[in-house]
């Protein structure tokens, strides 16, 4: 049944993707959306299993890689942590899927499409359900190649094909990192099977070795390294600049994978390596300060970003910094909560702006938006259930996770985690802030787009928007109903050793006025935004004009994609014509074959003149050697 | 078995020329001896891929011994005529059949004139690489590793593009330049020892002294056929001036001839030279990954971008081979297979839309995908092999390489690890430009999709990619015993010496 779960959606993939064309896009449709779906129910089945009743299971598909000491399986691995990842991602999937027919249906690619998704999906399980670091790698780079597909689905925009490219390089940067982090594994572990590795790694504590220049301990490298690999895949500042230009792909792909899956790998893989984790304060250190910074910056720009899609974009970015900064203090369990709850809500939003876009007939930019509220009443009201368990207001489902996440935070003896407190608090206000923002100007206010008629705006079909009830279901009540399981009285039980916990986590309980501040600043935003963004948006013209640099350094992204195209991108194709022009062409081609060919062909010319074919040279020749021959005789 | 397979295998091809050469042309009925000119020699290499294949059902993975060995007197008292199989040279062996045939259907629509001439040095060509991985006596492989630039020469000179002239001149001094410090050093050897038989020469201890100079003498022959940099510039003017079957010959088996040289005869005669000059071989590999690679990004021209991109890939491989350890080593020579397949079909891809548009500029490219989808599908394949996806034999290799050379030294790793980004840099940027976005180019509006003979070509080798990504224990375990057996002789020579020095 595991294989099943597992292998229908790339059976899927690879029946619409080569036989799509002859199967019709409905037939297409039908094979993934019910794989998928399949799979999502097995899921449901595995997590009751596993995480209810305590279930492990280990199932060895075939023999990967065997090359001495370094021995691989295709494997399929599901404990606790595995399996509430199973739940998301195919659940999520199955949801877009279905979500995707309704919302691609005058796309001509539909069979495409769909087998990017289902492979995506496959990628994604086999990165979940992996025994050993390899195959975590393969889905890693896998759900990279169906990232890559997605964004460049419509090949015809050179805007995204350039934004894919970008995404699978940045990730590549951060693979490498990944990478890395495996090699010093197997070289110091001589295993890189998660159980053998898992088991052993307490050996390595205390053990220095000087890497780059630097003198730490092997497990701080390595956990620094593992690292890397996380930020690349879950965006995280400075390798975050491919999640806004992701944004280019078909909106299902936006809400699958740059919100609530693939992004999420990187706190999956830290949570997973929790026992590795442990032994290093230092780098966990680093990923709270890492975590909380870009949850900070990435919160910054959302408040400016008019493109409704970045601005979600943006909202995931800063939401994985809770994330990280959650696993970074110790407390994984609930950074993994936040990624469950965080999964359908954000979901839900991404769909809900898919919705709202196609309401505007593939408008994305919210300052041509506004007013259409009454006429898009159920996608209107599912992105108010979206923005409330978002924002974390109270009894919805972000409500627990992040303030759970904070108040882990307040608990914490990290030395970072004053530092998290206060940007846990503050983004929340903020996050509470750009989120009523997008509704407020994608809904209210005055009508301002210019090319649809207001009463050519319409409700999307039911087909679409009936995984969005699902996801709002979950939206709403993921967080009530099993915040016991994931961060309260059961959760020893449920995760049964799936998360390693050098020493008990213990959640102080704050006192009462910290633990109320965060909802009521989310609540207070409510009606500041209403305020700056519906009423008087005048006197938000003024607030910028007059921080107009400030504004400028938000709407330009911090200014990282200009400092990135001038520290790499220009430097590399700049060295590579020096290589190619000065290095090949001119030195050393210039003093290699062809410099030599022109040294021989001067002294062939050279030697040719002594042929003149006429007597008296010859004989004038041998005179002079004659005589210089016979004063050499002479005189020695 | 008393059957000779080994010399049936090795001179197939030349029995077919023989024939080949009766096939006399006849002006009237050009098209029909084109015909039998390509049956015959379609045949004779696919017989001898079925027999290559036969070879390697009945090779034991178990033993590091050669196997099938033959030997027949030839000049007494100097040479003998010995031939034999390993675990590592029997891979090449089965790789150089299989690429042969494939050659053969692809200069269909590439090569218009003198076609039984082509098959004739296409199948010479066959045989002097074949000799080159079975020889187990010096003098022959010398012979074979030497001839066998005839026949690429002549390829390279008259079937060749606008440039063919320059290119296969310089192909070929330059690499015949390299081999005489080779043949020097062969001559040293047997003027030492007294004998040039490959399986004594390995239990014989070339004196310390001798075997640095020796060493750099078959490092000459080999760093410019791998290539390496700096010796790498004949590389991407032969490619981008060989017909579509030179390039993929060239790029597949040609190039593995150094890379099986470096293992069999670097680490095997000179092993305490080895050691001693691994450095320098890190560091001209790790210069050639990230120096070609930059360069590749730079390239306008399809086939000088892949020609740059093999000679980054070579680097891996250099790199894996002076790891000395088993997972470096058995990673090599997994990434020259994959190279071999992968380089194969990315120059049979350009091959295809060469032959319809006779550009290789990439400009003059976009939008194909539109008027070729399945082409493009097969295209993206092998882009994603060539970047190393995993899943794809590409990954393999490389990583394998990697983890094993983070074992020897992780600053090489860390460095070659680079080029894993900057692979995937060249090579998407190269798709995106010829295979997306919108026809810009009238040209391309009219393009035909992949016919079935192209599909014949490529399809073998998208197969050969994806299966050995997921299966690659198909080629591991046939090479584990041998290479555990060279990293154990490695390693106890290395010992023998070290506690001599002590």
């Amino acid at each position: 049944m595991a294989y099943l779960l597992v292998f229908l959606p790339l059976i899927a993939s690879i029946v619409v993707g080569f036989f799509g064309r002859f199967l019709g896009d409905r037939i297409s449709q039908l094979i993934t959306c019910s794989f998928v779906i399949i799979s999502a129910l097995l899921s449901i089945f595995y997590f009751i299993d596993v995480a209810i009743n305590s279930n492990v299971y280990n199932f060895k598909i075939a023999n990967w890689v065997s090359s001495g000491s370094l021995v691989l399986n295709w494997s399929i691995y599901i404990d606790t942590l595995t399996s509430v990842m199973l739940v998301v991602v195919t659940s999520v999937s199955a949801l877009v899927h279905v979500y995707s027919v309704g919302y691609m249906s005058h796309d001509p690619d539909k069979p495409r499409f769909m087998s990017y998704l289902s492979l995506f999906t496959f990628m994604m399980l086999m990165l979940v359900t992996s025994d050993n670091f390899l195959q975590l790698f393969f889905g890693w780079e896998g759900v990279g190649l169906a990232s890559y597909l997605l964004i460049g689905f419509w090949f015809k925009k050179p805007s995204a094909n350039a934004a894919a490219i970008k995404a699978f390089v940045v990730n590549r940067v951060g693979d490498f990192g990944l990478a890395i982090g495996i090699f010093l594994i197997f070289k110091y572990l001589g295993d890189v099977n998660f159980l053998e590795v898992f088991k052993n790694i307490s050996s390595l504590q205390n053990k220095n070795i000087t890497m780059l220049g630097f003198d730490s301990s092997i497990i701080n490298f390595i956990c620094i390294f593992l690292f890397i690999g996380a930020m690349g895949k879950s965006a995280q500042i400075f390798l975050h600049t491919w999640l806004p230009d992701a944004m280019e792909g078909p909106t299902p792909v936006s809400a699958l994978i740059h919100a609530a899956t693939m992004v999420t790998a990187g706190v999956f893989l830290v949570v997973r390596c929790s026992p590795i984790f442990e032994y290093s304060p230092f780098v966990l250190n680093i990923i709270v300060l890492v975590g909380a910074t870009t949850a900070f910056f990435a919160a910054t720009i959302g408040l400016v970003q008019n493109d409704i899609k970045r601005v979600i974009a943006y909202s995931t970015c800063s939401q994985l910094g809770y994330m990280f900064f959650a696993a970074g203090l110790g407390a994984y369990h609930i950074a993994i909560f936040h990624l469950f709850t965080h999964a359908f809500f954000k979901a839900l939003l991404f769909l809900g702006a898919g919705s709202v876009i196609h309401a505007f007939h593939e408008e994305q930019d919210m300052r041509k938006m506004g007013g259409v509220w009454k006429k898009i009443p159920y996608t209107y009201s599912l992105m108010i259930i979206g923005t409330l368990a978002l924002t974390g207001f109270p009894m919805f489902a972000g409500f627990f996770s992040k303030d759970a996440i904070i108040e882990a935070a307040y608990s914490s003896k990290s030395i970072f985690a004053g530092y998290a407190v206060a940007i846990g608090v503050l983004t929340a206000f903020m996050t509470s802030l750009y989120s009523w923002r997008l509704v407020f100007m994608t809904f209210h206010g005055e009508f301002n787009n210019k090319h649809v008629d207001y009463n050519k705006v319409h409700e999307s079909p039911l087909v679409m928007i009936l995984p969005l009830v699902f996801l709002s279901l979950g939206a709403i009540f993921s967080g009530y109903i099993f915040k016991d399981f994931f961060i309260g009285s059961y959760a020893v039980q449920f995760w049964n050793s799936s998360i390693f916990f050098l020493n008990e986590f213990i959640l102080h309980h704050p006192p009462v006025w910290f633990l109320i501040i965060t909802p009521i600043l989310v609540i207070i935003a409510i009606p500041l935004a209403y305020y700056f963004f519906v009423k008087n948006k005048k006197s938000l013209d003024s607030f910028i004009s007059i921080n107009q640099p400030l504004y400028n350094f938000l709407i330009n992204k911090w200014y990282f994609d200009e400092l990135y195209e001038f520290l790499f991108v220009r430097p590399a194709k700049k060295l590579g014509s020096f290589f190619w022009k000065k290095g090949d062409i001119t030195v050393i081609d210039g003093f290699g074959p062809d410099g030599f060919a022109k040294i021989i062909k001067i002294v062939s010319d050279k030697a040719v003149q002594f042929q003149s074919g006429f007597l008296y040279h010859y004989a004038f020749v041998i005179l002079v050697g004659l005589s210089f021959l016979l004063t050499y005789l002479i005189i020695f | 078995m008393n059957l000779p397979i080994l010399t049936i295998i090795i001179f197939l091809p030349l029995i077919g020329v023989f024939f080949l050469l009766f096939n006399s042309k006849n002006d009237k009925n050009e098209n029909r001896a084109n015909q039998i000119s390509f049956n015959v020699s379609f045949l004779t290499s696919i017989l001898v891929f079925i027999l290559s294949l036969v070879l390697w059902i009945n090779f034991d993975s178990s033993s590091s011994e050669f196997q099938f060995v033959e030997e027949k007197k030839w000049i007494i008292n100097f040479t003998k005529y010995k031939v034999g199989v390993d675990g590592i040279s029997i891979l090449f062996v089965v790789l150089t059949a299989f690429i042969t045939p494939i050659c053969i259907i692809a200069t269909s629509n590439s090569v218009k004139v003198r076609k039984k001439d082509f098959f004739i040095a296409l199948l010479l060509m066959e045989t002097m690489m074949l000799g080159v991985f079975c020889s187990l006596d010096l003098f022959i492989f010398y012979l074979f590793f030497e001839a066998g630039l005839i026949p690429m020469f002549l390829i390279i000179g008259i079937w060749g593009g606008i440039r063919r002239v320059y290119s296969a001149f310089k192909f070929f001094l330059y690499t015949l330049l390299g081999s005489i410090f080779m043949l020097v050093a062969i001559i040293f050897i047997y003027h030492q020892s007294g004998t040039t038989d490959i399986q004594a020469l390995l239990k014989f201890d070339i004196a310390a002294n001798y075997q640095y100079w020796l060493w750099l003498g078959f490092f000459a022959s080999f760093a410019v056929k791998t290539p390496m940099w700096p010796v790498h510039t004949w590389l991407p003017d032969a490619h981008v001036e060989a017909p579509t079957a030179g390039s993929v010959i060239l790029a597949a088996i040609l190039l593995k001839m150094a890379g099986y040289g470096f293992i069999r005869f670097s680490i095997g005669f000179f092993p305490i030279a080895s050691e001693y000059f691994a450095p320098l071989i890190f560091v001209l590999s790790i210069i050639a990954i990230i120096y070609t690679s930059l360069v590749a990004l730079m390239q306008k021209d399809m086939k000088k971008l892949i020609a740059y991109s093999s000679v980054a890939h070579m680097g891996f491989v250099t790199i894996g081979i002076f790891a000395f350890n088993s997972q470096g080593l058995e990673g090599s020579i997994f990434q020259m297979i994959s190279h071999g397949i992968v380089s194969a079909a990315l120059f049979l891809c350009v091959g295809v839309v060469y032959d319809r548009m006779h550009t290789r500029e990439i400009s003059d490219y976009g939008g194909v995908v539109n008027t070729m989808p399945k082409y493009s599908i097969i295209f993206m394949i092998f882009i994603l092999a060539g970047l190393g996806l995993p899943g794809t034999s590409g990954f393999v290799g490389e990583f394998l390489v990697l983890i094993g050379a983070f074992k020897a030294n992780y600053l090489v790793s860390f460095f070659a690890a680079t080029g894993v980004v900057l692979s995937a840099c060249y090579s998407l940027w190269l798709y995106r430009r010829v295979v997306f976005g919108e026809v810009s180019n009238e040209n391309v509006k009219s393009l035909k999709d992949v016919n079935k003979y192209e599909l014949f070509t490529l399809l073998p080798l998208v197969f050969l990619a994806i299966v050995l990504g997921i299966f690659p224990n198909i080629i591991l375990d046939t090479i584990s015993v041998s290479v555990e057996n060279i990293v154990s002789v490695y390693n106890s020579k290395i010992l023998i010496t070290q506690s001599a020095i002590r």
